[in-house]
């Protein structure tokens, strides 16, 4: 189960603010620097994946499928407590084998909810919270700086501090950090927040127009196709 | 968080635990810890909810697999709620106990956890069971549970006597809560208490540095 990712999370006064890095590692190789680790759930709801990469994605969007189902079939808007309820019921039901460190956060109509899920099924509803490979770091951070009802800007200030910690303290955590403020108001994803200051520059452009490479030689070869059965339907539109 | 499990028996978050359940003068306090841990080194949580409402006069508290208990309490309140609607009464505390052996009978193969349920119901009163890991039901009149509850057996024989009052059997469970969290390294936290009785339900919550000390601490 690969968790090189810091996620991390943290009620504030008017919603919850989420954050997450942005690498992806396949081995000891980054294989994604830009990867989105905050999926959304519903409009009013979003969920950071820690874990293996495809099944976070995977559980998230089969969530995120059945919230609108039922949204649509209800008339109702969807309670972050229900979306936890049911990413519970998943993952028990597969005993830890799909490896999801899902930190859920979002604001209904009974207030602004985080709540963590254990890739056993296991649930905590918590004030602040971290996941991942580097969330010992994080929750550094967040033990000595959260306070109940932080105003919006200390908040995001205090995950991307969160963030920064897991990315400079933990391998597996590194680029750029994004930052998911959900508030009745609507939501603010802020793709990337802050950028990563090793940054490399490129010299030069890679790309190459058309006709950039020679053509030495060209050799045409047509290939003959036999027809060997033809079959007619015709489309009923009456 | 694969780094925090060692080779707990445990997969996943644990709630290694100290909880109780002990029957006064007309009613029941049940008590837990709020600490639940990974491996025997990582504590996931420091403030979990180990003592749940299965029903309005009923309570459970959780020990073992985190994941497990919780998703047995959860269709224990589902049974709990159809039954009482079949009914047309509230359920018997027995009932309650019964639902959660069952389902811990039936797949004790595959689950972790142990349960105290106690309550108050109208024909019997106030009771406490114990719904151990392979399926036992036993009623008693005080019980302990969790890896903490070792460290206070003898506090629990010396002290508990039948027929206390409300005040005096809270302190018996403040007192050997606060005596098992100082001994166990996977208790601690916060001190859950609830006393349920005719009337109703009171949640006492009481803070770690709240917590009485005892000699050498």
């Amino acid at each position: 189960m690969k968790t090189g990712t810091t996620i991390a999370g943290v009620v504030f006064k008017d919603g919850v603010v989420l954050g997450a890095d942005t690498r992806a590692t396949s081995g000891e190789v980054v294989a994604d620097k830009m990867c989105a680790k905050i999926h959304y759930i519903s409009p009013n709801i979003y969920c950071c994946g820690a874990g293996t990469a495809a099944d976070t994605e995977k559980t998230t969007d089969l969530l995120s499928s059945n919230l609108t189902i039922y949204s649509l079939n209800s008339g109702r808007n969807p309670r972050v407590v229900m979306a936890t309820n049911i990413l519970q019921d998943m993952l028990y039901r597969y005993h830890g084998q799909i490896g999801a460190n899902l930190i859920l956060g979002g604001v209904d109509c009974t207030g602004n909810h985080l709540y963590t899920v254990g890739p056993y099924g296991s649930v905590n509803k918590v004030p602040y919270l971290s996941m991942g490979s580097g969330d010992l770091a994080a929750l550094g951070i967040l033990e000595d700086g959260f306070k109940p009802d932080l105003e919006l800007e200390p908040a995001k200030e205090l995950v991307r501090a969160a963030i920064q910690a897991g990315i400079m303290n933990d391998l597996g955590s590194g680029n750029n950090i994004d930052i998911c403020v959900i508030t009745k108001q609507g939501v603010d994803y802020i793709r990337p927040y802050r950028e990563s200051q090793y940054k490399d520059k490129r010299k030069t452009k890679y790309k190459y127009p058309p006709g950039a490479t020679p053509i030495l030689t060209e050799k045409v070869v047509p290939l003959k196709l036999e027809i060997v059965q033809e079959t007619v339907q015709k489309m009923e539109t009456a | 968080m694969e780094k925090h499990c060692t080779d707990s028996r445990v997969k996943g978050v644990s709630t290694g635990t100290t909880i109780l359940a002990a029957v006064f003068d007309g009613g029941v306090v049940i008590g837990s810890d709020s600490r639940a841990s990974v491996g025997e080194e990582y504590v996931s949580s420091k403030t979990i909810n180990k003592v749940i409402q299965v029903h309005d006069r009923i309570f459970c508290c959780i020990a073992g697999s985190l994941a497990d208990a919780q998703a047995i309490t959860k269709a224990a309140k589902f049974h709990l709620s159809f039954h009482s609607v079949q009914m047309e009464s509230p359920p018997q505390v027995i009932a309650a106990a019964s639902v959660l052996k069952d389902l811990c009978y039936k797949n004790r193969e595959e689950l972790q956890a142990g349960f105290i349920t106690a309550g108050w119901d109208k024909k019997n009163g106030p009771q406490v069971y114990v719904v151990a890991l392979g399926g036992m039901l036993i009623n008693q009149l005080v019980t302990i549970a969790g890896s903490g509850s070792t460290y206070i057996y003898g506090y629990i024989d010396a002290k508990y006597k039948p027929n206390m009052t409300k005040e005096e059997c809270l302190q018996f469970a403040t007192n050997a809560l606060a005596l098992a969290m100082g001994r166990d390294n996977v208790s601690g936290g916060v001190a859950h208490l609830v006393v349920v009785t005719e009337k109703g339900v009171e949640h006492v919550v009481v803070p770690g540095d709240k917590l009485p000390k005892f000699h050498d601490e």
